[in-house]
């Protein structure tokens, strides 16, 4: 049992390490969602009225509205930006390394995950503090409970990227696929608008929007900054992470998945 | 016969339908430096992502210290160490912290680790470096830190993935005499794919495969006794032409 401790805090360090190395990936991590907050939200404050809606009890500006979604913003690149290190460990070696160790692989990868899944939470925390001094002030203890549902969020959009990785051969492929992936759902989905204001303009897209799993890690964190507790988006990203594990472990097992493709 | 560290059972491996290794059989024991020379495409890559499970096989051929691979894979690989033919160093981070992932890796206390690490890089003067980061490094220095690596948890087979290739003759010279050197005295059991004929000595075990086949396996004065030649790579060119003429 201690052997997996050990791996674990080593694979967390690793990361931590290369992220704190690599400030560029931090700085960019960070300017995206400020960019959304300060110039987007800014612009469209006056364009888009926000009725009151629960988690909130008054009527908010645009920008308190569009804060959980830039979280999970930052949660949806950091996750795919993890898997994109994965396919680049995977192209130079690496990633060997990690594979050939004597431990499960189902481990390791989950390991991996929840690595970036820390790496993510002191992303968001950073951006909550920047937000704060720019008059987002939710209540002290949802500084608390988004701790929980950072995890659950971060974890399942971690093992999305996971997913990716484990399908996709070379990098090249990789940039299609962020096009294909991190705009469809981020866009779809209640990162900045809410549900019904979609309903209103079209069906079909609300449809999408109520069950991109991206909308309900969003609107899970959302009542989670506010201290409420969102069972139903809760279940639905507990699900959608479970699922997406699963498969991303088959694609990584040496006798199925990506490994059983290139031979036998 | 000493222990066996490397035993390969008739061995096939195919990618779709077509067979890249057939019937391989060989084995390395304990102590023993055994070089695997063949052409480009010989299946030396497929036999080295087979024996660090990252292909799978259907059925029991490789045993790791008597360990078999597929019945009990995380016991056969913690017997291993392994340097690949490209570097998997973290260019970001220190040689410290590489080795440090590496023992975590393998389950290596905090203290182990330490003394683990400082005992490598000693052995391959790279210890004054340890704080350096391995982008800083040469190539001759970043394949002592893999090697390094390598023998942390100390492994009881050394598979070697052709590491000295664009090294200078220097860098080759102190590889080569510290894994030979390892061999002689801890008992290491080394697996070495090279295209490079000089780098293999006269007490060393040769295995020759061409088209995913062991041509021939010795000493150099058996291969060039049985090919009739006067030399390892005259013999090699010999066992490898055999077949496509």
């Amino acid at each position: 049992m201690a052997h997996y401790w050990v791996a674990l805090w080593g694979i967390v360090f690793r990361e931590l390490f290369r992220f704190v190395k690599q400030k560029e990936r931090f700085l960019s991590a960070l300017v995206r969602p400020l960019v959304w907050l300060f110039v987007f939200a800014a612009g469209f404050r006056a364009a888009l009225g926000i009725a009151i809606i629960p988690p909130y009890d008054t009527y908010i500006l645009y920008e308190v509205y569009i804060t959980p979604g830039l979280i999970g913003m930052i949660q949806l690149f950091n996750g795919m930006q993890s898997s994109l290190s994965m396919v680049y460990d995977r192209e130079m070696g690496s990633m060997r390394i990690l594979l050939v160790s004597p431990l499960p692989r189902w481990f390791l990868l989950t390991s991996k995950l929840l690595a970036g899944v820390f790496v993510s939470i002191l992303q968001v925390y950073v951006f909550l503090a920047i937000a704060w001094f720019y008059d987002i002030q939710p209540p002290i203890e949802g500084y608390l409970w988004i701790l929980p549902a950072l995890t659950l969020t971060g974890l399942m959009l971690g093992a999305l990227g996971l997913l990716l990785s484990a399908f996709i051969k070379q990098l090249e492929n990789f940039a299609g696929v962020m096009n294909f992936v991190i705009f469809p759902m981020f866009f779809m989905s209640t990162a900045l608008y809410p549900l019904w204001k979609l309903q209103e303009s079209s069906e079909i897209l609300y449809t999408i929007a109520k069950y991109n799993p991206f909308t309900q890690a969003v609107e899970f964190l959302r009542f989670a900054l506010y201290g409420q507790f969102n069972q139903e988006a809760g279940l639905y990203t507990i699900l959608a992470f479970t699922l997406f594990l699963i498969i991303a472990i088959i694609g990584y097992n040496p006798s199925k998945g990506m490994m059983k493709r290139k031979g036998r | 016969m000493s222990e066996l560290a490397l035993d390969i059972k008739q061995l096939n491996f195919s990618y779709g339908k077509k067979q890249v290794l057939h019937n391989l059989s060989f084995h390395v024991e304990a102590g023993q430096c055994a070089f695997l020379l063949g052409p480009n495409g010989a299946g030396k890559s497929t036999l080295f992502s087979l024996i660090t499970r990252l292909y799978d096989q259907e059925k029991e051929c490789i045993k790791l210290a008597g360990v078999d691979i597929k019945v009990e894979p995380l016991k056969a690989l913690a017997q291993l160490g392994v340097v690949f033919q490209q570097t998997t160093l973290d260019l970001d981070l220190s040689v410290r912290q590489n080795l440090l992932y590496h023992a975590a890796l393998q389950g290596l206390s905090r203290k182990s680790a330490r003394i683990a690490v400082q005992k490598q890089l000693e052995q391959l003067s790279m210890y004054e470096r340890q704080n350096e980061l391995v982008r800083q490094l040469n190539g001759g220095h970043r394949r002592r830190v893999e090697i390094a690596r390598a023998l942390m948890h100390q492994p009881k087979l050394l598979l070697l993935d052709e590491p000295t290739v664009g090294l200078d003759i220097a860098s080759r010279e102190s590889i080569i005499t510290h894994v030979h050197k390892l061999s002689d005295e801890t008992g290491l059991a080394v697996l070495w794919a090279t295209h490079l004929m000089d780098e293999v000595l006269e007490q060393d075990k040769v295995i020759v495969i061409h088209q995913g086949k062991v041509q021939a396996e010795g000493a150099i004065k058996e291969l060039t006794e049985i090919t009739q030649r006067d030399s390892l790579s005259e013999a090699f060119f010999t066992l490898t032409q055999k077949q496509e003429a």
